[in-house]
């Protein structure tokens, strides 16, 4: 965008330094505080992965295929976002909400998949010791030892993919209000009743599941104070947010999977 | 007065985004998707650890450079945004040359 005046209607206003508006500088000044959150993450995993001469690499053919097809949700899901950004500068109404539910679907596949890799792990003994263990698998189980003798594998893994997982739902949530706007906050519920009994009471999801009741109220509280009809400005900056969680990923899926890949 | 201007540059904005092709972004896409089944394939290689390290930052930073261009639109921002917002990425990235050779440096070291 250029720096001339701004003409609107019968008014010609100043330009904007940044050639965009508040909003948009806004979130991106969010992204960068945010960016130098998972930096920090980043760098605690890849130090200690570099460092530490036993590091384990827990991560078999399964897991490393698990993490791929994220990888190819997230970058799908962003593709649908621009489509997402640019129907609604088109004024497609109809085109923007179908794209940004299919980014959200994109999203919540990332999600169960993450899931599930999560689950897996705990299954064969890879814990924090805030996590209860499941019944039967203690002692037994492949991964136990690392816990044990290499305990800052777990607390990076689980820190850094766990931040990350928290940022994609958020953003599934963020979307949701864009696209539905107050009639995501049923859907939103009916999400985390799902995510909360159909998640067994050792599983770190069955608590988890409760950010989505917070978010639920907090939305509801937003949607209260100020009802809008978000346009494509709105769109844009969600947009924005998506792709960093994207570009995240970029960086966690080689650093963390693919360093630590078992080669049989 | 204000919020008169801020729509009248959103719209601007909104303009400019019309005039993006779909192409381009599922050029884009696919890139994308060629690198990471690339980095997949280099996990399998058994490689030496710095040198599978700096060739999969290389092509991280590749497709970080790609997504914030093109999906997040930083291509076509005036070069005032550029600076300012780059400038934290960027930082957070020469870090690496700080850390990473430390890291190597500990495990040179040993348990001696």
């Amino acid at each position: 965008m250029s720096d001339v005046a701004v003409q609107h209607g019968t008014g010609v206003y100043e330009p904007s330094l940044f050639g965009t508006y508040s909003k948009k500088i806004g979130m991106w000044l969010f992204l960068l505080s945010d960016s130098l959150t998972f930096g920090a993450l980043l760098y605690a995993y890849t130090y200690g992965r570099v460092s530490t001469p036993n590091w384990p690499t827990p991560f078999h053919s399964e897991s490393i295929r698990n993490a791929t097809f994220m990888t190819a949700f997230l970058l799908t899901s962003s593709l649908t976002m621009v489509f997402a950004v640019r129907a609604a500068a088109l004024k497609d109404l109809k085109a923007q909400r179908l794209w940004l539910l299919a980014t959200m679907a994109c999203g919540l596949g990332f999600v169960i998949l993450h899931g599930r890799e999560w689950t897996n792990l705990i299954a064969e003994g890879l814990s924090l010791p805030v996590f209860p263990l499941p019944p039967g698998h203690a002692g037994k189980a492949e991964f136990v030892d690392v816990t044990r003798t290499v305990p800052q594998f777990a607390a990076t893994f689980f820190g850094l993919t766990g931040m990350h997982m928290l940022h994609v739902t958020l953003g599934v949530v963020y979307l949701g209000v864009i696209a539905l706007r107050r009639w995501f906050i049923p859907i939103l519920l009916g999400l985390w009743l799902c995510a909360w009994l159909g998640t067994p009471a050792y599983s770190p999801f069955h608590y988890g599941a409760h950010v989505l009741l917070l978010t639920a109220i907090v939305i509801s509280f937003i949607l209260w104070l100020k009802p809008k009809v978000y346009d494509a400005s709105d769109v844009e900056v969600a947009g924005l947010y998506w792709h960093f969680v994207d570009l995240v990923w970029m960086f966690i899926f080689p650093l963390v999977y693919l360093m630590s890949t078992r080669i049989v | 007065m204000m919020d008169a201007t801020q729509l009248a540059i959103e719209h601007q904005v909104a303009e400019e985004q019309t005039h993006h092709p779909k192409s381009q972004f599922l050029w884009v896409w696919g890139v994308l998707l060629i690198l990471t089944g690339a980095e997949v394939y280099l996990a399998y290689q058994n490689m030496e650890l710095v040198r599978m390290l700096s060739i999969l930052m290389g092509l991280s930073v590749i497709k970080a450079a790609l997504i914030i261009a093109y999906f997040m639109h930083m291509k076509f921002e005036v070069s005032a945004m550029k600076w300012v917002t780059m400038s934290s990425l960027v930082f957070c990235l020469a870090m690496m040359l700080v850390f990473l050779p430390d890291a190597f440096r500990i495990l040179h070291l040993g348990v001696q």
